[in-house]
């Protein structure tokens, strides 16, 4: 099914809970919903025969900050791209998040791969998932400040890279240089 | 000493120091800490075409516990900062480490959030190569600075250490000017 059939059947399906978004000739169609129905949602997709997306292949984050979208609307949207191995075509759901309550509900019970991808969204946007039992960083160390994806978040950092005191050498350890056995 | 006068050719006065840091500079086991795109130039460099074993450092040395020779070759992010200072801490004294590279060096072009500009933030870098990355007769001429710097003080009369530029553009540093770039503030 084209992205434009999948996007009808599942208006025909939940009405307007489901909002189509994507402009021909630019992005495939993908739905926008509220974060409420995003269960709901891509458990109907994972479990209708003729869809039957049984593969999550990602799940990441957009800041849509300062872009004003007009379907999406909130600060952030969690995107997952749905892949159907048994049908060949792929499909992508977006949910929305607001961006003084950033929290999204787990896919994990439907496909076990959301579990990296969700802690991956978490560690570069600090969206939550709830349900997901392993929400820390991925990438970044476990006492980074600040999510390093974020549109408002400086290019160069906030001064972590010269701020992590803990690796620094300790100035009474002799270092090579004092204890080199070079003064012939 | 009149000590060859008895013994004649048969016999060579010297300073311990002096022949120990002889077979040190010329026997240096390098720990390679290669992360990116300049690892692949070391690579090179260690191979056949380049053969950095005709300078007596060939024998590479995956633990550092059997090296002396840290080369610092990519990028280091935040996260293997504390990877290679515990590396480096396992390495026996004396020790001298080669930063390979822009990104080693400073940072090169990755101003970026996650990214150490600069190991000599965290270890005292004996010579910094430029270059991205480097080729390999840089790292070749680093090598030969680090054999100068192990067999001995660059120049007696430059207590506090300059920077000295060699043909290549390798700048080395002596080691009383590591000593206080290696201090934190
Ligand atoms: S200096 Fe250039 S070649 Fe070396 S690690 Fe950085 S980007 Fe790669």
């Amino acid at each position: 099914m084209t992205p434009e059939e999948i996007v009808q059947k599942l208006v025909a399906r939940f009405g307007d809970k489901v909002s189509p978004s994507g402009s021909p000739g630019i992005s495939r169609s993908f739905a926008v919903m509220d974060r409420d129905h995003v269960l709901p949602v891509l458990s109907y997709l994972k479990d209708d025969p003729e869809l039957s997306f049984d593969f999550l292949a990602d799940v990441t984050v957009v800041d849509y900050l300062r872009l004003e979208d007009p379907v999406v609307r909130e600060r952030f949207a969690v995107v997952y791209q749905l892949l159907s191995l048994k049908h060949n075509h792929r499909f992508e759901v977006k949910a929305r998040v607001p961006e003084e309550d950033p929290r999204a509900p787990s896919v994990l019970e439907l496909w076990k791969s959301a579990l990296w991808g969700e802690r991956e969204a978490f560690d570069m946007y600090g969206v939550e998932f709830e349900g997901n039992p392993d929400m820390r960083r991925l990438l970044m160390p476990e006492d980074y400040p600040g999510f390093p994806l974020r549109k408002d978040y400086p290019l160069h950092g906030r001064g972590e890279r010269d701020a992590f005191p803990q690796y620094r050498p300790q100035p009474d350890a002799p270092r090579a240089a004092d204890t080199q056995a070079s003064q012939a | 000493m009149g000590i060859e006068k008895i013994f004649g050719d048969s016999l060579i006065t010297t300073s311990v120091n002096a022949v120990v840091n002889w077979a040190r500079k010329n026997a240096l086991w390098p720990m390679p800490f290669g992360t990116a795109c300049c690892a692949i130039e070391m690579m090179a460099t260690l191979s056949g075409r380049y053969d950095l074993s005709r300078f007596g450092a060939e024998v590479i040395r995956f633990s550092p516990r059997q090296s002396d020779l840290m080369i610092v070759s990519g990028r280091i992010s935040i996260k293997m900062m504390p990877v290679l200072i515990k590396i480096y801490e396992q390495m026996p004294e004396p020790k001298w480490v080669i930063s390979m590279g822009a990104c080693a060096s400073s940072g090169g072009v990755f101003d970026t959030y996650t990214l150490v500009q600069g190991v000599d933030q965290f270890l005292p870098v004996h010579v910094y190569i430029p270059g991205c990355p480097p080729r390999p007769e840089s790292l070749i001429d680093a090598l030969l600075k680090v054999q100068e710097i192990v067999a001995g003080p660059l120049k007696q009369a430059d207590p506090e250490g300059t920077l000295l530029s060699t043909r290549s553009g390798a700048m080395a540093l002596t080691p009383a000017s590591c000593a206080t770039k290696a201090t934190p503030a």
